[in-house]
């Protein structure tokens, strides 16, 4: 239990910080998209015998860098660069899962989360890639919020935009693949969303912000997992269902305040 | 000493469609304030964004300070002011936020802004007199006040050049003066090349040494007591 709380503090930090940026550039469901695309590395890890965060990684990060090339290189709208990963995805992760005969509790655990399924490897490798996420996001959070604050700007005095929008991309796949054990494929994109949105009705700045969503996903992993643990319920659900809890009180707060 | 812009015989079409701009020559020296006028779909936007470099030209070439300008090298020093300036994202970013994007190029990219870069975020924050507003939500001002922060931005690059496009766009009658009137200040102040670009130029007419008229092609270039009557409301249907 106490792995599958560090690994939820990790995860609860983690995500919001990288949602934070998707949903400023209006990319909201791209954890979606790259979800579905792990799913598949999941089943091929299956398939192959390999550790399936690993491949599950590989196959997230492809996800992420095909989205941003087929919007950025391509003009693929953003809707539809989403939509062609993430069906792709999904199809070839059910091929994948049929060919391996691995449709069992095991891939259930990667798709809803599991508290009882994190083991101290998966605690090293969340703790390593998720606290490399977070200090990748602190190293370039200057840069990643100018660029969202005018993006047609920064292209024009030479700030290498695409650069940028693929790192968004590749740290929105380490946060699928990291936190996929504890609130599961489906549900992974739902913690990186609503506690920004929850933290922009009461932030004062885009830091602010940041912050308070970081501190909104913490609060809603670590009190969704004790309440999944002792109410014995699936983690990844209760876990979005308090950060969907936290949206109704900050806008309770705004409506208070704005009174 | 080589202009700031320098466009010669500039032809441009998107995608083989009908030429946007036909055979331009625009020769911009260092320090003056142009402004570029002419009806929408003129090919202001467009003469705009092959002076940044952001378009290259189909015929002719298009030099910023001497160098080819898709391939400028300095392009930190360009400060510029998009058309319908507004923020793109819907956090609430203080009015300082905004401003301190504008030393993202200059800056660098990683970890925080340097001391000097903050003394310089504040020099531009007090030059458009929003200093005392710099903690409030950029969201919170007025159209006219956004505008003048997203000028503090684009005066954060230290700009050696500063373009802007259509920045009264959406401001009332009064705003446009006083935006019209702080860019005088400011190129005055900062001796800084200022191209302005407007579908009208009522507001700024007073201030500039020189005016531009574009409709595909260069149709007038001179000062603006120079411009004939006739063209006076370049969205007029006058050939």
């Amino acid at each position: 239990m106490r792995l599958a709380f560090a690994s939820a503090a990790v995860v609860g930090l983690l995500a919001p910080a990288v949602g934070f940026f998707l949903v400023q550039r209006r990319m909201s469901l791209i954890g979606d998209g790259i979800g579905h695309v792990a799913f598949a590395g999941v089943a091929l890890g299956y398939l192959l015998g390999i550790a399936p965060v690993v491949t599950a990684l590989v196959a997230a990060l492809a996800g992420a860098v095909a989205i941003e090339w087929l919007r950025a290189r391509r003009h693929t709208a953003g809707d539809q660069a989403l939509a062609l990963v993430f069906y792709t995805g999904i199809a070839a992760g059910v091929v994948v899962v049929s060919a391996a005969g691995a449709l069992d509790v095991d891939l259930f655990a990667f798709l809803f989360g599991s508290i009882l399924t994190v083991t101290r490897g998966d605690l090293a490798l969340v703790g390593v890639l998720g606290l490399g996420g977070l200090g990748a996001i602190a190293l370039l959070y200057r840069a990643l919020a100018s660029a969202v604050i005018d993006e047609e700007g920064a292209r024009v005095a030479g700030v290498p935009i695409a650069a940028l929008n693929v790192a968004v991309a590749a740290l929105a796949a380490v946060t699928v693949a990291v936190s996929m054990r504890i609130v599961g494929i489906l549900l992974i994109a739902a913690l990186m969303v609503l506690p920004v949105i929850a933290a922009s009705r009461v932030a004062w700045s885009m830091r602010s912000n940041l912050l308070i969503a970081m501190g909104i996903g913490l609060a809603a992993a670590l009190a969704g997992l004790t309440v999944a643990y002792y109410a014995d319920m699936p983690p990844g659900g209760t876990i979005v269902l308090f950060a969907a809890g936290a949206f109704l009180a900050t806008s309770a707060a705004e409506a208070a305040r704005a009174r | 000493m080589t202009p700031a812009i320098e466009l010669d015989g500039v032809s441009f079409a998107y995608g083989g469609g009908p030429p946007v701009l036909r055979g331009v020559d625009l020769r911009v020296e260092r320090g003056e304030f142009v402004a570029v006028a002419g009806p929408n779909g003129g090919g202001k936007t467009t003469l705009l964004r092959v002076i940044l470099g952001l378009e290259r030209p189909a015929e002719g070439r298009a030099l910023l300070f001497g160098e080819p300008a898709h391939a400028f090298s300095r392009r930190s020093t360009l400060g510029y002011l998009a058309q319908r300036a507004q923020l793109g994202t819907d956090a609430p970013a203080t009015v300082r936020e905004v401003v301190a994007a504008g030393r993202l190029a200059s800056g660098g990219l990683l970890g925080p802004l340097r001391r000097r870069d903050r003394a310089i975020v504040d020099d531009a924050l007090a030059r458009v007199g929003l200093a005392e507003l710099a903690s409030r939500p950029l969201r919170t001002l007025s159209g006219g006040q956004q505008q003048r922060a997203f000028i503090a931005k684009a005066l954060a690059a230290e700009p050696s050049l500063l373009v802007l496009d259509e920045p009264t766009t959406g401001v009332d009658a009064e705003a446009q003066e006083a935006l019209a009137a702080l860019l005088d200040r400011l190129h005055r102040e900062l001796q800084v090349t200022v191209v302005y670009v407007s579908h009208e130029f009522g507001a700024v007419e007073r201030f500039v040494e020189r005016l531009v008229l574009v409709r595909g092609e260069i149709v007038f270039d001179g000062p603006p007591s120079a411009l004939p009557e006739v063209w006076h409301d370049p969205s007029h249907a006058h050939a």
